[in-house]
């Protein structure tokens, strides 16, 4: 048996309001390359951070056994000095810098006061070969693609002396033939003595390269799979993602289903800034009245870019496709054309787009309906507060009073003060992203009690979520949505994890 | 829970405390010179161009920690253009104020645009507009100062000369009646509306504030009025400065407090993707913001005029320094979304009781530019830790 490189023991992180991590186990021995797969949320970033020193030693429980020795990590900088080194899921270079540049950025060659620029250039052009990239190392990052920007990701790992190298997503954003190419890469150092540890989605690539493979769920370790005497086929591996029971932890509803209410068209939808990267391609799809309707999907999918493109073309360029509301087509120009047809976007993002962390509770409830509380654009601040004060009742929101800072809540709190915002709003449709993340489990039991009312009282709710469970859960119906495309519509009561998950994996790189 | 209390009281009125200490600290040194009624009554006319200034300035810093570093220049050139219309034109004074508000609106519009819709960095945009006004001012004057003391009319209506107080009409000599009979009608309608503000609240059953607080807050602000206004009877009485300063104070705490647009000023810095898909036009808020700007200077140029009885090249340089670090000392953040007019003024009052106060204890000149700054970045210091929850360093 080949010696253990690595070892983390029962590691437990937990976030406010949050257990990320519970007693995860990982082993890892040197020469392998070692998945790592769960659903999105499963704690896997988590883990692969408490290991690089981003959450520094005290800030976890749990050891960090590598090369035989336990280690406290308080930074990066010392888990990459003993060769531990991350490659995060969105590239971490610097565009306006050349590839050198980049390399080397924080990892100088030469002198502090003289860099040595031959040296820097030089070893860059030596390890671009290995990962076998063409470019001079005088090229910009900017003129090269995605593909290659990962791959001076991974030389960039291998000048700072890389024997374990960790890659979260590393084919996120890359097409098939980049993919491949990285696999293989992968495959190539390993021969030559490389530990990795690689996380991903896509099961046909983790089968091709891993020896071992390790299933999280929920913040917990379930199994780890070995190559040479497990099966290790796809069918196997989700089972282990999902193998989950679904217990009642979704409130009953009784269903009283109406017309269609918001209908959406062959709607396309290109990256704003990579305009020729189609993001949302060719979706239809419908939503009625009373219904829960669920898109389902991956990260990176197009779900929240196709919930921002129709909320008044919030994202994207060169928008295409048709939106009726009601049977009647509507043009959405702008968030107030969005708002006043009485539809709302609440973000997956709360933090970053959705709440004004340093008001208070009252101001946020209003934000988006300033003209409720107010007369002739002159606000009556009692009535704002009444008003604040009856959403916090009725959504029962944890705080002292409203004028508390919104950023003072925690998660769950604060994502009732968002829903509270766009319900007072008085929406008809409310397009709900990822309305659970990262809260606690009775805080989502108590939104998915939000969620039944506002269908009974016959609006429309369309859910984007990650989480199968939740989907399953509470959807009446259920859209699978992959790279941009609808692969599938499920009724709610036939639909299983499995099912979803295998339209997902089946429509995985075909179109592209 | 009320030992935070107590905390979260004194951290609200901070910068009142230090106004408060530092004046009886002045008070101490200059044997109470400080509180003579002539230099309370210049402490007004000295500083009406940084009230002015600085509530614009405030509308800027809102939207994100963004200033404007034209409005010296922008003073300056409006300033120029009513000295040439009025003194070398001979323009009807009316004529000449309305073209001088126009042209501050059009300055704020021309930068305006570039920020809001364009995009430019303000900073990069009034940086050119800081040349640009500058260098017109130039041109405009011909290098030359214009005086405009005979314009009597204009110079007393906006603070200058030795007449620029509100004539008092109800008093014969001694102490000034007119002041003290608007003093105290202005201290009664503050109080009833307070109590009026109290009933109509219980009336419609909302929550009500702390009686004894109420009451405490109340006295003390009536209290304030009182002796300011007894200070400026015993001068000359109220400047006239004093109105339009007051004019501005009331009219933007009323619109940054309790109107829509108001509220989209510090929604914007709050979080401005938020406010965007909250359903709410940003390009407008900083287009307004700049506009607003270009107004005030125009009015600040005016008053800047008429204090100093003339126009010249030179003037309005630094204000926008003046105006910006009130903000930031009266408890504006750097990044934007927090802050109030009254509290930029109680900075501003604050910079001006610092200037008079070294000026009457004879402190160099460059002395005093020295203990500005360090003001100003304690204040900004206190600002920025505190709400990092009292860490000094930063995590790295």
């Amino acid at each position: 048996m080949a010696k253990v490189l690595l070892e983390m023991k029962n590691i437990t992180k937990t976030f406010p309001g949050v257990k990320a991590l519970d007693n995860v186990n990982l082993k890892v021995e040197e020469g392998e390359i070692h998945a790592l797969v769960g659903e999105n949320g499963a704690g896997k970033s988590t883990l692969m951070n408490v290991l690089s020193g981003i959450y520094p030693y005290g800030t976890y429980e749990g050891d960090i056994i590598y090369n035989g020795e336990v280690c406290r990590f308080n930074q990066i900088k010392d888990s990459e000095e003993k060769g531990i080194v991350i490659i995060h899921q969105e590239l971490a270079l610097i565009p306006y810098m050349t590839i050198g540049e980049n390399m080397f950025l924080g990892n100088e060659r030469g002198h502090k006061y003289k860099l040595d620029w031959n040296e820097t250039f030089g070893r860059a052009g030596e390890l671009l070969k290995t990962v076998g990239l063409q470019e001079t190392p005088q090229t910009l990052i900017k003129d090269i693609g995605v593909g290659k920007q990962q791959l001076v990701e991974i030389a960039k790992a291998l000048a700072k002396n890389a024997k374990l190298l960790i890659l979260d997503e590393p084919t996120a954003s890359l097409n098939e033939t980049d993919s491949r190419a990285l696999l293989d890469l992968l495959l190539r150092f390993k021969k030559q003595g490389m530990t990795s540890i690689i996380i991903s989605h896509k099961l046909n690539e983790i089968s091709y390269v891993a020896d071992k493979i390790t299933v999280i769920r929920d913040g917990a370790t379930i199994e780890t799979l070995d190559k040479a005497t497990d099966d290790i086929s796809e069918a196997r591996i989700i089972k282990g993602m999902v193998g989950r029971e679904l217990s009642d932890r979704f409130p009953k509803r009784e269903k009283h289903i109406g017309d269609i209410n918001l209908e959406i068209k062959d709607w396309n939808v290109y990256h704003p800034l990579y305009s020729e990267r189609k993001v949302v391609d060719g979706v239809s799809i419908n939503a009625r009245k009373g219904e829960v309707v669920g898109i389902s999907g991956l990260m990176g999918a197009g779900r929240t870019e196709l919930a921002m493109s129709v909320f008044g073309k919030s994202y994207g360029s060169n928008i295409s496709g048709k939106v009726y509301i009601n049977g009647e087509e509507v043009h959405l120009n702008s968030v107030q054309d969005a708002i006043r047809h009485k539809l709302a976007y609440v973000t997956e993002d709360r933090k970053g787009n959705g709440l004004i962390l340093s008001n208070p509770i009252k101001i946020n409830t209003t934000l988006a309906n300033l003209d409720g509380v107010s007369r002739h654009s002159i606000i009556d601040k009692d009535k704002e507060y009444s008003v604040a004060v009856e959403y916090k009742e009725k959504l029962r929101t944890k705080c002292p009073t409203v004028e508390q800072n919104v950023g003072n809540l925690s998660g769950g709190n604060q994502q009732k003060v968002l829903l509270a915002k766009w319900m007072f709003a008085d929406p008809d449709v409310l397009i709900l992203d990822e309305p659970t993340r990262g809260i606690d489990v009775g805080a989502k039991y108590e939104i998915y009690c939000i969620i039944n009312q506002l269908v009974s009282e016959g609006k429309t709710v369309i859910m984007i979520s990650s989480e199968l469970p939740e989907i399953l859960g509470m959807c009446d119906r259920i859209y699978v949505m992959n790279e941009g495309r609808i692969v599938g519509e499920l009724d709610g009561s036939e639909a299983t994890q499995e099912i979803i998950m295998s339209h997902i994996l089946k429509s995985s790189g075909k179109g592209a | 829970m009320n030992k935070t209390k107590t905390l979260d009281i004194v951290k609200k009125y901070t910068m009142i405390l230090m106004l408060v200490l530092i004046t009886a600290f002045f008070a101490w040194r200059t044997n109470g010179a400080i509180l003579l009624p002539m230099n309370v009554s210049s402490l007004i006319s000295q500083n009406a161009y940084v009230f002015i200034l600085a509530t614009g300035m405030l509308l800027c810093i809102l939207t994100g920690g963004n200033i404007d570093l034209s409005v010296g220049s922008v003073v300056c050139f409006v300033g120029a253009i009513g000295a040439v219309l009025m003194v070398n034109k001979g323009m009807n004074m009316a004529l000449a104020i309305l073209i001088m508000l126009l042209i501050g609106i059009a300055i704020g519009a021309w930068q305006g645009f570039w920020i809001a819709f364009v995009r430019i960095p303000p900073f990069i945009v009034t940086l050119a507009g800081m040349l640009i006004f500058r260098g017109l001012s130039n041109v405009v004057l011909d290098g030359m100062t214009v005086s405009i003391q005979n314009c009597t009319t204009f110079v007393n209506l906006f603070g200058g000369g030795a007449n620029c107080y509100i004539p008092d009409v109800l008093g014969n000599g001694g102490i000034n009646i007119t002041c003290m009979v608007v003093g105290i009608i202005a201290t009664v309608i503050f109080i009833a509306a307070q109590i009026i503000g109290r009933i109509n609240k219980k009336k419609k059953g909302y929550k009500l504030e702390n009686p004894v607080g109420m009451i405490v807050k109340t006295i003390l602000i009536s209290a304030v009025i009182l002796a300011f206004t007894v200070r400026l009877a015993q001068h000359k009485g109220i400047p006239s400065v004093l109105i339009w300063v007051m004019i501005v104070i009331l009219v933007y705490s009323y619109i940054t407090s309790n109107t829509t647009i108001g509220r989209y000023f510090y929604a914007v810095g709050g979080n401005e993707k938020a406010t965007k898909l909250s359903g709410i036009n940003t390009n407008n808020v900083y287009f307004l913001a700049y506009l607003n700007m270009g107004f005030l200077s125009a009015l600040a140029g005016m008053v800047t005029i008429a204090r100093l009885t003339s126009a010249q090249p030179t003037y309005g340089q630094n204000y926008e320094m003046d105006a910006i670090a009130s903000c930031f000392i009266g408890g504006a953040s750097a990044y934007g979304g927090i802050g109030t007019v009254p509290g930029v003024i109680v900075g501003a009052v604050l910079m001006g009781v610092i200037n008079l106060g070294m000026s009457l204890m004879g402190v160099d000149q460059n002395m005093q530019k020295v203990v500005k700054g360090l003001v100003l970045l304690a204040a900004v210091i206190f600002d920025v830790v505190s709400k990092r929850g009292g860490k000094l360093i930063e995590k790295n």
